[in-house]
């Protein structure tokens, strides 16, 4: 609770503008420190010094909490009141969750890298313990007794030696005429005497998910509304040549046909090029979109084929590379080894493929635009949908939605870009409908990408030289256009930290040149990397001829604090202080060896079954995996799964557990099926028939293990996914003797 | 006009007959619970009953559902108090919750079939519902739970006046 943040009384003007609900009798704000993405150098950056976060409570005692982010499953939109309404001592039933509306005002709310409990733990807490303080005030000075005779439970205050009691609703207006104490005079729960934080508290949203009473982004319907679907280039780049705009005019409810505004490149959030056809339902505009008989102007992309495109990146891996982080030689220590393993690894290009294809609704009047959309990032929608507008972004108001799952893909505001556009165009309400095969073939792709790995071993089994290359097409090039290596953002994620205590290191990237639009996606370059270092651990151990945990614990050495800085890489770290969040080997060896503990991952497997393991720091959060396989009659099955995470202070175990086992998940399908393929620079695939993801029959059974601690809060929703892959082939390996390099497994085995 | 009852109730729309119920459902009549997510019968999201059978509405055209009865999310309870809802509560099943309208209407067909199914049943009714999130251990669970507290009879009744207007 060191820093110094201001928390003042506000009217319930100031909690209109930030949430389109009037606010109560007492209300609070509070400022959030600003921040940037941990990548994505383009993406926007705002400082603000004004008010950003609140709490409201009115006459009735509802107790209103702003929250400022995107609810997509990980629980956000529970786990920010749980921290205040606990500071509070409110009463849980009496909390209502406010979605907060996109203003800069809140610093980011860019929902992704697993930040939004680690960001804002403490000023909640403030937030909480200041009204709290108010309201205790309040009492005192009502009854006129000492503050130090009255103290707060369950959404009432109440008289420690008479037993009187006075409820929030009681005291409202009174404490929001009262001036706010300072952060430093307050007080706050220990640890002990928490109610909400740590509890599996349900859901907020939980009793509409069940009744279907739920609004995402593709239910939103407004008066007079039109539905769009847009046929978009096949080919990033390429532009609409010629289109038959009076077929889908004879279809039956289809109202207009609009040529989106042509783009050039880079292709930041724009459209797409392509042409919309608008309708009274979404069936009229597929069917009207499937007349349009386009012709197209494919542009240089056209010649992109990622099975050639792989082949090459694997050719230049295995030369020389640019080096970014260094430390002694490790050619020479290799050249000089007695024991030699290498390795090269690839993984495809990887789409996001949420439940709920992306969707947004626009209306544009009197020159403003408001957005219903399902956006994990409602201030770059702002931001994007003023830009292609042409207004101030002040003219532009966002409503987020509920998100269908996001993983990254719904950070990218192209669909609203799309519905305001048309809004604008039309002068009518618009809701831009993505149809799952436009959200398999119009993605904005995790990057397909090669790596290559050298290790020197001495008589001793000791490695003496590490080597690592890495080479993808980077998310940059979405917002440049030129950028063709990876940058500085995403080899921080897994790559440049690589916390091995080797005396000869060298960590490179190659050249790789992007053709499609990349994007970020649940854990980012952890993905490629995790997988690669977990696996070449394993091929390391093998050579040594000790267990790949005991392999680990040598390459990670003593414990202590690692800094990529001394070695030359300028890591970034999350965007976090290295002195709260420094690489600790130490809790990675002991999520490690708590794994061993829990899993039995050591204990021998049966027939044509193997256990892997691996363990992986991202999002400064720490968890290691194992996974136990069958193979039999070329066909892998995935019989069971632990994982063990140290998140520091964890807010909601039960969310915790239930991102780890959807983590499990999503690794599962990276792993075992996931692949999107590129020929003549467009994406082949189309929906879950060819782009698969785990189902329930190849679900196994997921076991999680959350360590206790009171380290700051890290991530939550992406850290379990990058060792998943690397357990998953080395189980394959110590079941079949088979070792997967390429992913996915699907390519090897039926799955 | 395509007349056909929903959660119980008469309703008739004038629209392509050709026009999968999915689609009716959610601009036509508004009934927003039952979700789109594939429109080829590949993940379930879309799953209703048609006379107490799970289809998924976004292959099945409004002239084939003529004069039949269709029950949705809307109509299964209109306080989360149906057993299957109840059991999805206990195990906190749903993360983005997108896939969970679908996964309900598929367990609540798979229990009127198979009171107590085992994993292997389980496994091969559910498997056409995707949940991106990840909640098929919970769902798995839940079905468990639901199937034990309604062991007698599974014989769940529709919420009445539970619709939408055309
Ligand atoms: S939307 Fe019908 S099965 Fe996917
Ligand atoms: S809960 Fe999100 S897709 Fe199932």
């Amino acid at each position: 609770m060191s820093r110094q943040n201001e928390i003042k009384s506000v009217s319930r003007r100031d909690f209109l503008r930030y949430t389109s609900i009037a606010g109560g009798a007492f209300v609070l704000g509070a400022v959030l420190p600003s921040m940037s993405p941990a990548w994505a150098d383009s993406s926007e950056v705002v400082g603000s010094n004004s008010l950003n976060l609140f709490v409201s409570i009115d006459d009735d005692g509802t107790v209103n909490i702003v929250c400022h982010r995107s609810e997509m499953g990980q629980g956000v939109r529970t786990g920010i009141p749980q921290i205040v309404a606990d500071e509070l001592c409110a009463d849980w039933s009496k909390v209502n969750v406010v979605q907060g509306l996109a203003d800069e005002a809140y610093g980011s709310q860019n929902t992704d890298g697993s930040r939004s409990i680690r960001r804002f733990y403490s000023t909640m807490r403030e937030m909480g313990a200041t009204a709290r303080a108010m309201l205790e005030q309040a009492a005192g000075q009502k009854w006129g007794v000492a503050v130090s005779d009255v103290f707060a439970e369950n959404g009432m205050i109440v008289h420690k030696p008479t037993g009187k009691t006075l409820s929030f609703a009681e005291l409202a207006s009174a404490a929001g005429k009262l001036t706010p104490p300072q952060v430093q005079d307050l007080t706050f729960k220990t640890p002990d005497q928490f109610t909400f934080i740590g509890k599996p508290m349900t859901s907020v949203d939980l009793p509409d998910v069940l009744t279907g009473n739920t609004t995402f982004g593709q239910d939103i319907k407004l008066d007079g509304m039109l539905y769009a679907s847009i046929e978009r280039c096949p080919v990033v780049g390429g532009s609409v040549k010629t289109f038959d705009k009076a077929a889908p005019l004879n279809v039956a409810n289809v109202i207009s046909v609009i040529e989106m505004p042509k783009q050039s490149m880079p292709v930041l959030f724009k459209n797409l090029n392509g042409v919309a056809v608008l309708a009274s339902n979404t069936w009229s505009a597929l069917q009207g979109r499937k007349v349009l008989n386009i012709e197209w102007e494919l542009g240089d992309n056209q010649n992109h084929d990622s099975d050639v495109y792989l082949a090459e990146l694997e050719e230049r891996i295995v030369t020389k590379g640019k080096p970014i982080r260094q430390a002694g030689d490790a050619y020479q220590a290799f050249d000089d080894a007695s024991h030699k393993v290498a390795a090269t690894y690839t993984l495809p290009y990887l789409v996001h493929a949420p439940m709920e294809p992306p969707a947004a609704t626009a209306v544009f009047k009197d020159g403003h635009c408001e957005v219903w959309a399902c956006t994990q990032t409602p201030q770059s929608t702002q931001q994007n949908v003023a830009g292609a507008l042409g207004i101030d972004k002040s003219k532009v108001k966002i409503n987020v939605t509920l998100l269908g799952g996001g993983f990254g893909r719904k950070s990218k505001p192209d669909f609203s870009v799309e519905a305001a556009i048309l809004a604008q165009q039309t002068g009518k309400p618009v809701k831009v409908i993505w149809s799952r095969e436009d959200d398999i073939q119009h993605g904005y792709y995790h990057a397909i990408s090669a790596q290559h790995f050298q290790a020197g071993l001495d008589d001793n089994g000791k490695v003496t030289s590490w080597l690592q290359r890495t080479a993808f097409p980077s998310i940059s090039w979405t917002f440049t256009g030129t950028t063709d290596e990876p940058q500085t953002g995403e080899l921080s994620l897994g790559f440049g930290d690589v916390p091995f205590d080797i005396e000869n290191i060298s960590c490179e990237t190659h050249k790789a040149p992007a053709h499609v639009r990349i994007g970020w996606m649940r854990s980012v370059s952890n993905i490629q990397h995790g997988f690669a270092i977990g696996s070449f651990v394993d091929e390391v151990a093998e050579k040594a001829g000790v267990s790949t945990a005991k392999m680990w614990l040598n390459l990670l050495g003593e414990d202590r604090i690692v800094d990529p800085k001394t070695q030359g890489f300028k890591y970034e770290n999350y965007g976090e202080s290295y002195d709260t969040f420094p690489i600790e080997t130490k809790r990675l060896k002991h999520v490690l060896n708590e794994l061993m503990l829990k899993s039995g991952a050591d204990q021998p497997a049966g027939d044509n079954e193997g256990w892997g393991i691996s363990v992986h720091r991202s999002f400064v959060s720490y968890v290691a995996v194992a996974t136990k396989v069958k193979v039999e009659n070329d066909k892998v099955s995935v019989l069971e799964m632990h994982s063990v995470i140290d998140a520091g202070r964890v807010v909601n175990p039960d969310r915790v557990k239930s991102q780890q086992e959807g983590a499990m998940i999503f690794g599962l399908s990276i792993a075992l099926m996931g692949e999107v393929t590129i020929k003549e620079g467009a994406v082949q695939q189309s929906n879950y028939h060819d782009y698969t993801v785990l189902r329930m029959h190849q679900c196994p059974k997921i076991v999680t293990h959350i360590i206790e601690s009171t380290a700051a809060p890290g991530g939550v929703g992406e850290p379990g996914v990058p060792p998943v892959a690397a357990s998953v082939v080395n189980a394959i390996y110590h079941a079949s003797s088979t070792r997967i390099r390429a992913l996915p497994v699907s390519k090897h085995y039926s799955v | 006009m395509i007349r056909f009852s929903l959660n119980n109730k008469p309703v008739e729309i004038d629209v392509d007959p050709n026009m999968p119920l999915l689609w009716a459902l959610r601009d036509i009549l508004g009934m927003t619970g039952t979700k789109f997510g594939c429109g080829m019968a590949q993940c379930g999201a879309c799953t209703v009953h048609l006379d107490g059978q799970p289809i998924r509405s976004c292959v099945m055209p409004l002239a084939a559902i003529a004069d039949k009865e269709v029950s949705t999310i809307e109509g299964l309870s209109d306080d989360a108090s149906h057993p299957v809802q109840q059991a999805w509560l206990e195990h906190n099943v749903p993360q983005c919750g997108y896939c969970q309208s679908g996964q309900i209407m598929s367990a609540v067909a798979l229990l009127n079939e198979h009171p107590n199914p085992d994993d292997e049943t389980i496994d091969n009714y559910m498997q056409g519902n995707i949940c991106r999130c990840g909640t098929y251990p919970r769902i798995k669970a839940a079905i468990k739970s639901a199937a034990k507290s309604s062991q007698t009879s599974f014989n769940y009744t529709l919420g009445k006046n539970v619709g939408g207007q055309a």
